[in-house]
């Protein structure tokens, strides 16, 4: 593993000098650099500070872990790989994300998971040790979006979840009860069967962060899932 | 009958003395037209499925058909047009927002045909380009603003990358899903032939079409189907589409019944799920968001692929141009408002967005002001019908032009605005495998090369009229264009003098 000083430093030479490293990569002292691992594959970041926008854009199997707070658009579009933050992150996080998993042991902003896809065995996950802000999932066409609300007095998610939803599903450990969903969406409380078919995620979350999964699992829990994957399919008329 | 009922749009006329009954009109209409009368013994039509594509007259062997117009109308109205009628009665019955394909077919003023070239007389001869070398080769991306050396004096290339063109037209992007198989086959193997390139479209890139990557452009929609980083390093460009022009400011639904096979994997959704592009990227807010999409993009690219923002023509297309030269994109493509689709609402497609000859004489001349027109390339489309559109677009300020719509006329297209039905009889606009096999790619590809070999002559035989021999040199060249019958604000807008001046 190489350790660069990233004080001082520029997004464009920091990143190629991760790029370009054949070796594993600690970053100290990261401040604002965006685009940190954009497409990378292969290789192991471990981040120290607060990297900048758009973390693990493309990420195409990468494993990257921050010790710190990450601002907005981790993982946009991601294909592969994992991001595990200790602490929170920003706004749009796991946009239009197709595959890989993303854990966060705070909260993230607003705008998480949005147009998340999935295509047969390639499922994105997204986990939320904390809350998130609103508009969570709008879109979401695939893949599993996990928000747990730990610790948390607040509403486990903000307004307006799950506008056009379409595909994937969202499990939130809430009875949800202040929260209003669209008419697009079914909710119900979740089964024992609905939390075994997520249960590894669950179980890696409280490896990365530290938590007792039993006490995690314990808890009423709320399932989303679209009620149509075709809700457009009423609006035209051909002409 | 009812209320709903609406005589035949077109109506099937057969010479039954030409017809055999060999029924291959029958074969030939997915619409299910013709059919064979067993006790008549001929064949007939049920023309409230006739969408006019033109497949039946094209194939039957005897001449026997033609499609006509119906003549049965409602009574003349200049303000209730028939169109406007039947669109209420549609939508009186559905309660549906009314849903067409292909460009705005409006009676809207169409300014290249309002605008006249130069050529030369006497002085500053004209060229012969039969007997002299001209150049209609061009490069699109940033151009550096000054040159710089090394202790040496050894010039730096300080180039970032460049598209390189045979001819200033590229093929459109056309997703695969919207349009098929054959058809991006088609495309790509006439862009490599060509060496100019074609365009993904926001569907994805089918794995078989990879190795036509130098005659790609890929492209990132709101959508972000298909998009990963082999994806990305596939391309010789990378699009982020902003806005299409025949539907400005909205997205795209590819219905679900499109999304199968192929397209499901390419895409990466599931099998009959709908593919929808929200109407923004809900990461772009401001030109400082796309600034980061189009760093991010680089940055994963290693800087070695331009990056394109395209955006459909609206009313402050200047002011987003000069923010897209800013946000460090090398080249910006302006749809305007007469550009194709697969599907659009009709009433979006009919009235937003404004004339691409306007946007474009407006974005040029912005861009030039502000000093920043060699920091961006400039490509138009929406629409560009011929080699006199290109001259007059490039005379105008572009660097290059898409075509989509006059490349699927190569292809076959009749023009029958149909596309949104999914039963494209030419093979074009259709996922069906029966239909998609009609469009043979070898025979395709030849056509477009065609086309577009015959328009590079064409752009020949105007650069050397006008005594120009390299394409270059008649960019924004204004003086060599002339309006008729327009008034002067729209002279004003253009920058060209009225034809006399």
């Amino acid at each position: 593993m190489i350790t660069i000083d990233a004080k001082n430093t520029r997004f464009d030479s920091l990143n190629e000098t991760i790029r370009n490293s054949n070796d594993d990569v600690e970053i100290v002292n990261c401040l604002g650099q965006r685009f940190i691992g954009a497409g990378l594959s292969n290789k192991s970041l471990t981040i120290k500070g607060t990297p900048g926008n758009a973390l693990g854009a493309y990420l195409n199997g990468a494993n990257i872990e921050i010790y710190g707070n990450v601002q907005d658009a981790v993982g946009d579009t991601m294909n592969d790989g994992e991001i595990i933050v200790h602490g929170s992150i920003g706004d749009a996080a796991g946009y239009a994300m197709r595959g890989g998993k993303i854990f966060v042991k705070g909260n993230a902003g607003y705008r998480a998971g949005i147009h998340m896809k999935a295509y047969k065995e390639k499922i994105p996950v997204l986990v939320i040790g904390g809350t998130t802000g609103s508009f969570l999932g709008e879109y979401q066409a695939g893949g599993i979006i996990i928000v747990l609300g730990i610790d948390s007095k607040k509403n486990i998610v903000g307004n307006f979840p799950c506008t056009g939803m379409h595909g994937g599903k969202m499990l939130l450990r809430s009875t949800c009860d202040k929260i209003s969903f669209p008419k697009n969406v079914n909710t119900r409380a979740a089964t024992k069967e609905d939390l075994d078919e997520v249960i590894t995620y669950i179980k890696e979350f409280c490896k990365c962060f530290g938590y007792n999964e039993s006490e995690i699992l314990n808890e009423k829990w709320t399932l989303v899932s679209p009620d149509s994957n075709n809700p457009y399919k009423q609006m035209y008329v051909q002409n | 009958m009812s209320i709903d009922y609406i005589y035949s749009e077109f109506e099937v006329v057969r010479n039954q003395n030409r017809c055999t009954n060999c029924r291959a009109c029958e074969k030939q209409c997915a619409n299910g037209v013709h059919y064979f009368d067993n006790d008549k013994k001929i064949m007939l039509a049920d023309e409230s499925k006739c969408v006019n594509c033109q497949r039946c007259v094209s194939f039957c062997p005897t001449h026997a058909l033609k499609i006509v117009k119906s003549d049965c109308s409602f009574r003349e109205n200049a303000n209730w047009s028939e169109q406007t009628i039947k669109e209420i009665y549609k939508q009186a019955n559905s309660g549906g927002v009314l849903l067409s394909s292909m460009g705005n077919p409006n009676k809207l003023p169409v300014y290249f045909d309002r605008i006249l070239i130069n050529a030369s007389q006497v002085t500053n001869p004209s060229i012969d380009p039969l007997r002299e070398p001209m150049e209609t080769k061009v490069f699109l991306g940033k151009k550096p603003s000054s040159i710089k050396r090394d202790e040496n004096g050894e010039i730096i290339n300080n180039l970032t990358p460049q598209l390189e063109l045979s001819i200033p037209v590229m093929f459109a992007a056309m997703s695969y899903g919207s349009v098929s198989y054959n058809t991006h086959k088609s495309l790509a193997m006439a862009a490599s032939k060509l060496g100019i390139l074609y365009n993904t479209g926001e569907g994805g890139l089918h794995e078989d079409f990879y190795v036509y990557g130098d005659n790609t452009i890929v492209q990132v929609a709101s959508g972000r189907f298909g998009v990963h980083e082999k994806y990305l390093e596939a391309g010789k460009a990378i699009e982020i589409k902003m806005g299409q022009g025949a539907k400005p400011g909205i997205g795209g639904h590819l219905p679900g019944t499109k999304i199968v096979g192929d397209v499901s994997r390419t895409r990466m959704i599931p099998e009959g799920s709908d593919a929808i592009s929200p109407a923004p990227h809900h990461d772009i807010y401001s030109i400082e968001d796309l600034r980061q999409l189009v760093y991010s993009l680089k940055e994963a690219t290693k800087y070695k692929k331009p990056i394109i923002v395209k955006v459909a023509t609206v009313h402050n297309i200047a002011a987003i141009a000069s923010g897209i030269a800013r946000s460090g994109a090398d080249i910006i493509a302006i749809d305007g408002f007469r550009g194709g689709t697969g599907a659009a609402p009709t009433r979006i497609r009919d009235n937003v967005g404004i004339p691409v000859e306007l946007a474009l004489a407006a974005v040029d001349k912005r861009l030039r002001a502000e000093g920043i027109r060699n920091n961006i390339s400039l490509i138009v489309g929406g629409s560009i019908r011929s080699a006199a559109d290109v001259v007059k677009a490039i005379a105008l300020g572009a660097d290059a032009c898409y075509i989509g719509t006059a490349a699927l006329l190569a292809l076959g297209c009749h023009l029958c605005r149909a596309c949104q039905i999914g039963k494209c009889n030419w093979g074009i606009a259709t996922q069906n495998p029966e239909l998609v096999k009609r469009l043979d790619p070898e025979l395709g590809s030849k056509r477009l090369i065609n086309l577009m070999t015959a328009w590079k002559h064409e752009i020949k035989e105007f650069m050397g009229s006008m005594g120009i021999n390299s394409i270059e040199a008649l960019r924004g060249n204004r003086l060599m264009l002339r309006g008729i019958g327009l008034n002067q604000k729209e002279l004003d807008i253009l920058g060209i003098s009225h034809a006399g001046e």
